[in-house]
């Protein structure tokens, strides 16, 4: 009699526990939407250039034929429609794809260090992107002649694309890729390509040397609607396709043969998570250069805040990325305006201690 | 019922004073001022060497911004700066409310010039050349983008009677030409040598000298054997490269260098960075001096 009265407490408060979670699951995500617009509202107002909030409401009023009471210049016009919101737009659209591709990683790895980088997307694309700036002159002058200002961002998403699709064909076995080959293949295609990308950078002078500097502390300067539309297709499919394996993720936390026995095709969940992120995060760092922690940090922290279920996770962690990366590029548009900081050093410094703390916080609740 | 019509025209009125307060404050804020427009345009220059152009043609007055490079003379450094030329911000330039950029054309990335370009400021680049005629030809450019071309014609004067100079005592070098050695150092322990196709190489060259290494391009670190091997006359380094490395005498002892008859003989040329590798106003007085010191002949002779 004691006995089940005690399991249906402890039905009971699990009951709770999970009512508890989901309701905070909830919050989140409305929380983060609702912060997402204002960040929106306030990135567009903030900048180099004296632009008010009612002056912004104006400007996008008057793109839909609506007069608002307040004037604007020619010149607050066009930084807010062709420089400030191209940016937003390209921000949200990396921040969140950078986030759930590390939380589709995290999970897929079983490892809360695992992100993109690990698989050479990033020092595939560096290598690329390296190529590009230092044989510019020389060795690839038709091919740049030719791209024109697209040569560096394609080079740098084919050279992450196929950087990960080889550490995928090295780490195959039998038709099969386990997580540790998968590993091993990928630290060792990231020595390699840094090795020849090191080689490159030998060879270049100091304009070149400066300009890949730049690239590897990603920015988002210079982005153009057209580059929004261009990279649109790709950011979208990871961002709709990716949560669709969220259950399989799940799944994937208990082992990967109880995912298989669950019913879930797990090799080629594998290979379309991988190729999914490769597509995304591979045009992000064709258009922004290397940004750092986004991917880490993001998911990690949901994670501690509401577990590991990979159907709110995903979600929340687009929205968190987005935000976050707003955040970061409104600092580097303007601490030290006119000129700007690349936006990889604001992640970095707004990540690392954060993660530094949470790392800490973990130990002491005595995780691993 | 009437309890609501009430509290809606109160947070109607409420909704109105605000977006009249709002309003009033905006059109205080944006209303264009009765200035006449004045003739002299706002400059933003974008590279070392063109800033110091526009210096030597006295329209630094209408310069609103400059570059991370532009360092000389004093003065440029309380303008504000809008970055490394090679990775501008669009917003950062157009908040300056510039008319005109005037820039290096190695200025980017192109699609924020495009943005740039786009909010009606006008752009001109400049094509740059590391030989004496491209000196002269940078300037004209310069002198025409700021419609100066009488200002930029006396300062070209100036220059030609300069490198005339060179020319003349070019006669009295002795042959062979003295073997000279670039060091280039931007962190303490890092030192750089210079290749073939540098300012350096180009100063050297133009002041009579024979750069030892020519076997690579651009700057790198050299083996010490190669540096012995290669034995120079003459070493030239920059103030800067000087601080770095802790003084002559450390220079004197480094490994590669304390064999070379240049060490022993202590001829080491100290000059500035921009005024000896900046190919800008000042290069045909700093080729004049770099040539007098490579040789000694033509010293004694002029003084």
């Amino acid at each position: 009699m004691s006995s089940t009265a005690t399991s249906l407490n402890e039905s009971l408060n699990f009951q709770q526990l999970k009512i508890v979670k989901d309701s905070r699951k909830q919050m989140t995500f409305w929380f983060l939407v609702i912060s997402l617009l204002l960040m929106c509202v306030s990135s567009l107002s903030i900048g180099a250039m004296p632009i008010s909030t009612g002056q912004t409401l104006a400007i996008l009023a008057d793109l839909v034929g609506l007069q608002l009471p307040w004037e604007f210049s020619f010149s607050q016009e066009t930084v807010i429609t062709s420089i400030r919101a191209p940016r937003l737009m390209m921000a949200l659209l990396i921040g969140s794809v950078l986030a759930v591709s590390g939380a589709a990683m995290q999970g897929l790895f079983l490892n809360p260090l695992a992100d993109p980088a690990l698989m050479g997307i990033s020092s595939g694309a560096t290598l690329a992107a390296v190529a590009v700036i230092v044989l510019e002159a020389t060795i690839l002058h038709e091919f740049s002649v030719w791209m024109g200002a697209f040569s560096l961002p394609i080079s740098a998403f084919l050279g992450g694309f196929l950087a990960t699709l080889l550490v995928y064909h090295f780490a195959l076995n039998k038709g099969r890729s386990d997580v540790s080959s998968l590993l091993l293949a990928g630290i060792a295609i990231n020595a390699l390509t840094g090795s020849i990308t090191g080689l490159l950078i030998y060879t270049a002078n100091d304009e070149q040397l400066r300009t890949i500097t730049f690239w590897t502390m990603g920015s988002l300067s210079g982005i153009s609607w057209s580059q929004v539309i261009t990279g649109l297709p790709f950011f979208l499919s990871t961002l709709y396709f990716l949560p669709k394996f969220s259950r399989a993720l799940n799944a994937l936390l208990l082992g990967e043969a109880e995912a298989g026995h669950l019913g879930f095709p797990v090799e080629r969940v594998k290979l379309l998570v991988i190729l999914l992120v490769a597509l995304g995060v591979g045009a992000s760092v064709s258009f922004a250069g290397i940004i750092g922690f986004v991917g880490l940090v993001v998911p990690h922290l949901l994670r501690l805040w509401f577990g590991p279920d990979h159907c709110s996770l995903l979600p929340c962690s687009a929205l968190l990325g987005a935000l976050l990366l707003l955040l970061a590029d409104i600092f580097a548009r303007t601490l030290v305006s006119p000129a700007e900081l690349p936006i990889g050093i604001i992640t970095g410094i707004l990540g690392g201690p954060f993660f530094l703390w949470l790392l800490r916080r973990q130990r002491i609740a005595g995780g691993h | 019922m009437i309890v609501n019509t009430n509290r809606l025209s109160i947070l109607g009125i409420f909704l109105f004073s605000v977006i009249y307060v709002l309003t009033a404050e905006a059109t205080e804020n944006t209303a264009p001022s009765p200035v006449i427009k004045k003739k002299s345009q706002r400059i933003i220059s974008l590279g070392g060497d063109i800033t110091e152009i526009i210096y030597a043609l006295d329209a630094e007055k209408q310069l609103v911004g400059v570059d991370t490079s532009s360092l000389w003379p004093e003065s440029v450094k309380s303008l504000p700066q809008v970055g490394y030329f090679r990775a501008l911000s669009a917003e950062g330039l157009i908040s300056l409310s510039p008319d005109m950029l005037i820039m290096s054309d190695a200025a980017g990335p192109e699609s924020v010039l495009e943005q740039v370009e786009s909010t009606g400021i006008s752009s001109v680049k400049i094509k740059t050349s590391k030989t004496a005629k491209g000196v002269i030809d940078k300037i004209n450019q310069v002198a025409i983008a700021l419609s100066k071309p009488d200002a930029g014609i006396t300062l070209n004067k100036k220059i030609i009677s300069e490198f005339k100079q060179l020319k003349q005592s070019k006669k009295q070098w002795q042959q062979p030409p003295p073997r000279v050695v670039f060091l280039f150092s931007v962190s303490k322990g890092s030192l750089m040598v210079s290749g073939s196709n540098t300012a350096a190489n180009a100063m050297i060259e133009m002041a009579g000298g024979i750069n030892v290494v020519t076997e690579y391009s651009g700057y790198k670190p050299i083996n010490n054997e190669a540096l012995i091997a290669a034995s120079p006359d003459f070493i030239l380094l920059t103030g800067n490269t000087l601080k770095m490395m802790g003084g002559l005498e450390k220079i004197i002892n480094l490994p590669g260098l304390t064999l070379t008859p240049a060490a022993r003989q202590k001829n080491i040329i100290v000059m500035d960075t921009l005024y000896l590798l900046g190919f800008g106003p000042r290069t045909g007085k700093a080729a004049l001096e770099l040539s007098q010191q490579l040789h000694p002949e033509t010293r004694e002779k002029t003084q």
